[in-house]
């Protein structure tokens, strides 16, 4: 595994990117970086600017105009970047994948090595997935 | 200042959650000017609940918008209780008591959750991990009576589709009774901290004619001395049975909106108390069958203000057409003359005290419109907000 | 007087007809002429409060429902106006009287292809900027 993606399982920084959500999978985000579930203590932390990212959340079922400017902050985010898809409209849509304004699912979009179903995934969710993406950046897959 | 600088609030910060576009024309450091720019949301709803049936709406409209995620459907299943005679004809008294209690416990985290960005805001965010670590119990309350912490999926035409058990009701009131300690504590905290209060006080001031001329809503009318609550206009679910108060200032302020929403914490505990003591044993939904054909309106008080819901029926099992404003549709738009006249460090927390539904809201940045750079981004102007914090700490203002 | 009578004595003959579906909700309506004078007597000298305004097709065409409400008594007014040129659709603009009705009508303006003459910002407001000119979401004849 080269030196830049380990470095990167030590303590990833994420940047989080909306595209067209209820809210509810960013809050429970912010939700894990509050005193109850703290997931600064291992070293994740929520940052301003997406050139210091080693991790892009994203949420939102892909709303027509947001998406070119997600795929310009993914270009701009340095990489090896992770892209992690959290919420089940990130995943597939959900329930607003016949809606006019909706159109490709970020899957195909962009590369997403982490999904987080859920709506909203629990903190607990989250956590647990950043845990398994770290296992796998681990294992050098 | 010859030229023009255009500061974008808009898209990805880190506590925005949605994207709104917001552009400040400034000139030195005072805003004369804004635009703003949405549509980074809009999933076309309205359009999607033609194709679903009735029952199927409440499930796609909660997700609208996650903080107010109980107002929109409970709007909604009251317009078509409209149609049907009007939610007390049709919804047994158990179901009323066990909305409102959603309702107000829906009051609270959103409160919570807004005096944590305020705090972000203006640079405490200790105020911020407080807010939100005390936001955890209510949420957990969710938990227990809905089965999740947000999303609640509880209202149906006709009743709720889940009912609170007896031996849960007193963990319920004992969780409301370690909350008020906590929300004392904010009361403290604002009302007492000098540098609150300067960075409070006069800012984004609203008055009570640009208040209706703008037609805000919720606790943005409030503040400016405009005295509407839908709960008390127009009651629904348990709330006429209740003792509880609106909550009015005048001064239009954020400091009066700051007030005006810890408040209203207070009386959001009192009446679910009063819920949990008075609710009576009995049905939780009276089985609504058929939708006959007419037009219903449902309004409720969500805690960003009066959200409505318009829905035509034409006898068959889909809305024929559904009209859907949340309040912040028109709060935001008030940014207009609210942001207007302050400085640049005030305007994160001008736009941010309408507590407007994240549901759109982008970042600030700024760019100077004759060569078009980007000279500060999000971050920068934020960073601006907490500094003026720290000016005021120091005494150099 | 109460404000039900104050409205019917102000509109008048405006008026084309009257429903009261129950205790709070009225709906009525006037013919699209009228709808800056009926708006101005509504919320500036009765002093409702405008809420939002409801655009759907219908096959008669294009009907918008402005929501009035009176908060002391928590009535909502809603006050119809059917638009029967669906290739030409114009009305009015409220925007003149006051400044909460800008948004609303952009909206019904991008999603149903209304025109509102004096609006002084009508631009798009939700739908993205590449999103094709003469296609109107909310139409029934626009597919998803």
């Amino acid at each position: 595994m080269s030196i830049k993606t380990k470095a990167l399982t030590k303590s990833i920084w994420v940047f989080h990117v909306s595209c067209g959500s209820c809210n509810n999978c960013d809050i429970e985000i912010l939700d894990c970086f509050t005193p109850r579930h703290d997931i600064e203590r291992f070293g994740v932390q929520l940052i301003g600017s997406v050139r210091h990212a080693d991790a892009i959340l994203i949420t939102g079922a892909m709303n027509r105009k947001s998406v070119p400017r997600m795929k310009k902050i993914y270009e701009q985010a340095p990489k090896p970047c992770v892209v992690v898809a959290v919420g089940q409209c990130a995943l597939s849509r959900h329930m607003f994948r016949y809606s006019y304004n909706v159109r490709e699912p970020l899957d195909e979009i962009l590369p997403v090595d982490l999904y987080i179903p859920g709506c909203p995934p629990k903190p607990e969710a989250i956590i647990s997935g950043i845990a398994k993406l770290i296992e796998k950046l681990n294992k050098g897959k | 200042m010859s030229h023009k600088i255009i500061v974008p609030i808009g898209p990805y910060h880190p506590l925005q959650e949605e994207p709104e576009f917001f552009q400040l024309y400034v000139d030195g450091e005072k805003v004369v000017d804004i635009d703003i720019i949405i549509g980074y949301n809009h999933r076309g709803i309205e359009k999607l609940a033609e194709s679903k049936h009735f029952d199927q709406v409440p499930f796609l409209v909660e997700r609208i918008c996650g903080i107010c995620s109980s107002s929109h459907p409970y709007a909604y299943v009251l317009s078509v209780e409209d149609i049907l005679g009007g939610e007390s004809k049709v919804v047994p008294e158990r179901a009323l008591y066990i909305r409102t209690i959603i309702d107000e416990l829906q009051r609270i985290h959103s409160h919570l959750l807004w005096l944590g960005l305020a705090g972000h805001f203006i640079g405490y965010n200790t105020v911020w991990m407080w807010a939100w670590k005390y936001r955890e119990p209510v949420l957990d309350m969710f938990e227990m009576i809905t089965g999740n912490r947000q999303n609640y999926a509880m209202f149906k035409i006709g009743g709720v589709r889940r009912d609170i058990k007896d031996e849960d009701i007193p963990i319920l009131k004992k969780t409301l009774d370690e909350l008020v300690p906590a929300i004392d504590m904010f009361m403290g905290a604002i009302k007492d901290d000098p540098v609150i209060k300067g960075r409070l006080k006069g800012v984004g001031r609203l008055t009570k004619q640009q208040a209706i001329d703008w037609c805000v809503v919720g606790p943005t009318a409030r503040a400016s001395g405009v005295d509407i609550d839908i709960r008390r206009d127009e009651p629904y679910g348990a709330v006429c049975k209740l003792d509880w108060n609106v909550i009015i200032e005048k001064e239009g302020d954020i400091f009066a909106k700051t007030m005006i929403r810890i408040l209203e914490l207070y009386e959001s505990v009192r009446m679910i108390r009063q819920c949990l003591d008075k609710i009576p044993k009995g049905e939780i939904d009276s089985n609504v069958k058929d939708i006959p054909a007419g037009e219903g309106i449902g309004r409720v008080e969500a805690p960003r203000g009066e959200c409505i819901h318009y829905v035509k029926s034409d006898g068959t099992n889909r809305p024929q057409r559904l009209k859907i404003r949340a309040p912040s549709f028109t709060n935001v738009a008030s940014n207009k003359v609210g942001a207007v006249g302050g400085t640049i460090s005030d305007a994160a927390i001008t736009l941010a005290a309408v507590d407007p539904c994240y549901c759109c809201t982008e970042r600030l940045a700024v760019i100077d419109k004759t060569t078009n750079k980007k000279i500060m981004n999000g971050w920068d102007l934020v960073r601006l907000c907490q500094e003026k914090t720290v000016k005021i700490k120091e005494g150099r203002i | 007087m109460n404000i039900r009578e104050r409205i019917k004595e102000r509109l008048g003959d405006k008026i084309l007809d009257w429903k009261e579906m129950s205790a709070r909700k009225i709906y009525f309506s006037i013919n699209k002429a009228n709808i800056f004078g009926a708006t101005r007597i509504l919320f500036r000298e009765l002093g409702l409060r405008f809420s939002t305004a409801s655009g759907s097709d219908t096959p008669q065409g294009l009907e918008i429902v402005y929501h009035f409400v009176y908060d002391p008594a928590g009535e909502v007014y809603s006050l119809k106006v059917m638009i029967e040129d669906k290739k030409h659709p114009e009305i009015d603009s409220v925007t003149p009287i006051f400044a909460g009705a800008e948004w609303i009508e952009r909206e019904i303006w991008e999603m149903l292809g209304i025109n509102f003459k004096g609006h002084p910002n009508l631009k798009r407001l939700l739908l993205a900027e590449d999103w094709p000119q003469g296609e109107y979401p909310l139409r029934h004849e626009h597919e998803s």
